[in-house]
């Protein structure tokens, strides 16, 4: 029996596209409190039911204005600032910009202090593709590998609060070297630390790499192309996963890691299985690069001659690391006193997150969840 | 250990490093900055004096990067201040064929960079990335030197995946004065250049989407301007949206 005053009409389920109570597009919003946003990421989504049409980011909600502190802050100070960007990698940024001051001081390292910084800053890359593999698990369904992954990274925290007192904004490095000596032990732990982790890599990749809900749920999702990584400016382990074997640490060495002996892990689809693939790869190759560095540690001073009141010369330097999540640039423009006249960070995040929209259309909205988690994102770092 | 650096702990006070005997401080050395009041200071880098300065620098550069640690602290005024030195390639004989005076190319640091007429910027942009390979953009981004008559210094960072090779383009232009967007070259200059237009004010021509990214849409003020003084902020936004009555 049909209401004749009803204006609605039947679902036409034949042809989608006729549109129904205009409702074919539905424009829903999904953030900024989201937990699988994995901060306060805004997306904006045009679906066609299910399926993604195009999507909108809107971010800015952490925006500190990191880059405008740098401006009033002397060199020295400003250092622990970077370390609240991406806060998962804190020693990474770091280094970045120790290494920056530096060129623009012109003074190198020590030896030992270079050793001591790729050791704490590969540890850091473990602990961030955890983080990142824990979170990202979660977000797609899989509670454990959280529980396996935090249980393991705390071994890294162990070693960073021993050596400087802090566990996530470390503020490891200084500009010139190192403020601190490693303290007794602190190779015996490393050493320790890399037994203990090898076989856990194997654990994690038991859980997940033939599971078949995984494989199902990250299987040609949200591909990208090599062509499009390179135009968008995406880098990082998304840029590998799509098969371009790319990574500052051998394309443009910084630190001292043309001395070390590893290899660049890439992918084939560029989807995130490859992703997937490619990060636990990197953490295998970063074992193999702390071994090789803590096992050859050299003595030595860990400082530089660097001036108390550092004045660098007036001119610009851009210096760029291969961060956890991709290039991590420093633009810095000094004047010749001594606070940096301009600071620029180019991160990693912000860039990659660009992507977001290219790799979502025409995907499923779960796996918009999927791919945000795949790109390894960190919204102190993307808002500066 | 070494003498240096104080942990974050116990940082100097703002705008008085610790006098030592090789650094005296200086008044007027460094700035006053805590008060938050607008800066307008005369301060711009000496940047442009390379065309004379010759390659003497170079090898003092250059010498003393084999040496870091030799240069004592205690003799500042000897060690030669570095300047940026002409740098020249098959890159820059080509492009200087072309567009003649309008590029000059520098290099500091070790590092490769030109500086372009603001007229010849979309050519030069297009032929970097269709003829020179440089097919990533790794960053725009701008510096402002509110003394100078041309206000802006806007740069692109480039890469070239095929050379490996990281070069900036850096052009000056005037306050309010925009550029052609280059989204249509890299796709990923999109978010970047929305950056600038947030933190400087500076608009591109042909932007798909020229609007602001990290502050909120209805924020008045450029930030990363000199004049915007860091406590400073869009008191009508902050009361409005936020309904309190600041921020700070």
């Amino acid at each position: 029996m049909t209401d004749p005053n009803s204006t609605l009409t039947p679902l036409d389920l034949e042809t989608p596209e006729k549109p129904f109570l205009d409702a074919n597009e539905l424009v829903i919003n999904m953030g900024p409190q989201h937990p699988a946003t994995h901060g306060v990421l805004r997306v904006i989504l045009r679906l066609d039911g299910e399926k993604v049409l195009g999507l909108e980011c809107v971010i800015g909600y952490l925006h500190r204005g990191v880059e405008k502190i740098g401006e009033h802050r002397t060199y020295t100070m400003f250092n622990p600032y970077v370390d609240r960007m991406d806060y998962v990698a804190a020693v990474s940024n770091g280094l970045g910009y120790c290494e920056t001051v530096e060129k623009l001081l012109n003074v190198e390292a020590p030896a030992r202090a270079q050793h001591v910084r790729v050791i704490l800053t590969e540890l850091n890359r473990i602990a961030s593709h955890q983080l990142w593999l824990g979170t990202h698990a979660l977000d797609i369904g899989a509670i454990t590998p959280l529980f396996y992954t935090f249980r393991d990274r705390e071994e890294i925290l162990k070693i960073y609060e021993k050596y400087c007192g802090a566990r996530l904004t470390t503020h490891a490095f200084r500009i010139g070297g190192l403020q601190y000596e490693t303290y007794t032990g602190f190779e015996k732990e490393v050493k320790n630390f890399l037994t203990f982790f090898r076989p856990k890599i194997d654990e994690y990749e038991e859980l997940l790499t033939t599971n078949r809900i995984w494989v199902e749920r990250t299987k040609n999702v949200g591909r990208i192309s090599a062509q499009d990584c390179i135009a968008l400016g995406v880098t990082g382990p998304v840029l590998r996963a799509s098969g371009v074997k790319w990574d500052l640490r051998k394309a443009q060495p910084y630190a001292n890691y043309k001395n070390f002996d590893f290899e660049i892990p890439i992918g084939e689809n560029g989807d995130t299985y490859d992703r997937y693939l490619v990060r636990m790869a990197e953490m295998r190759q970063s074992v193999r690069i702390i071994e090789q560095a803590v096992n050859a540690l050299p003595e030595g001073p860990i400082m530089a001659k660097v001036p108390k009141v550092m004045k660098p010369a007036a001119g610009e330097v851009y210096h760029s690391i291969e961060a956890p999540k991709g290039e991590l640039g420093y633009f810095i423009v000094s004047d010749g006193s001594t606070q940096p006249y301009r600071v620029r960070v180019r991160p990693p995040s912000f860039v990659n997150l660009q992507a977001l929209d290219k790799m979502c259309r025409g995907q499923l909205v779960a796996d918009v969840i999927a791919v945000i988690g795949t790109l390894d994102i960190v919204l102190g770092e993307v808002d500066r | 250990m070494p003498d240096e650096i104080k942990s974050p702990s116990a940082p100097p006070p703002e705008g008085e490093p610790k006098p030592t005997a090789d650094n005296p401080a200086v008044p007027g050395g460094v700035k006053a900055t805590s008060s938050g009041s607008v800066q307008a200071e005369a301060k711009a880098p000496a940047e442009k004096s390379a065309s004379d300065a010759a390659a003497v620098p170079a090898k003092a550069v250059a010498a003393a990067t084999a040496a870091p640690p030799a240069a004592k602290p205690a003799a500042p005024p000897k060690a030669p201040v570095p300047t940026p030195v002409p740098w020249d390639s098959p890159i820059i004989a080509k492009l200087k064929g072309c567009y003649g005076s309008g590029i000059e190319p520098l290099t500091y640091a070790g590092q490769n960079y030109m500086v372009v007429d603001r007229s010849l910027i979309p050519e030069i942009l297009q032929v970097l990335r269709n003829e020179e390979q440089f097919d990533y953009c790794v960053d725009i981004t701008a510096v402002h030197y509110p003394t100078r008559e041309k206000q802006f210094d806007v740069i692109w960072v480039l890469y070239s995946f095929a050379r490996n090779e990281r070069i900036r383009v850096k052009t000056q232009i005037v306050d309010g004065e925009s550029l052609p967007s280059s989204v249509p070259i890299w796709v990923g200059a999109n978010w970047l250049e929305r950056e600038v237009f947030d933190m400087f004010g500076i608009k591109f021509d042909g932007h798909p989407d020229m609007k602001r990214i990290l502050l909120p849409d209805g924020w008045k003020g450029h930030p990363l301007r000199k004049d915007y003084g860091i406590l400073q902020q869009d008191n009508e936004w902050v009361q409005i949206n936020l309904g309190i009555e600041s921020g700070q």
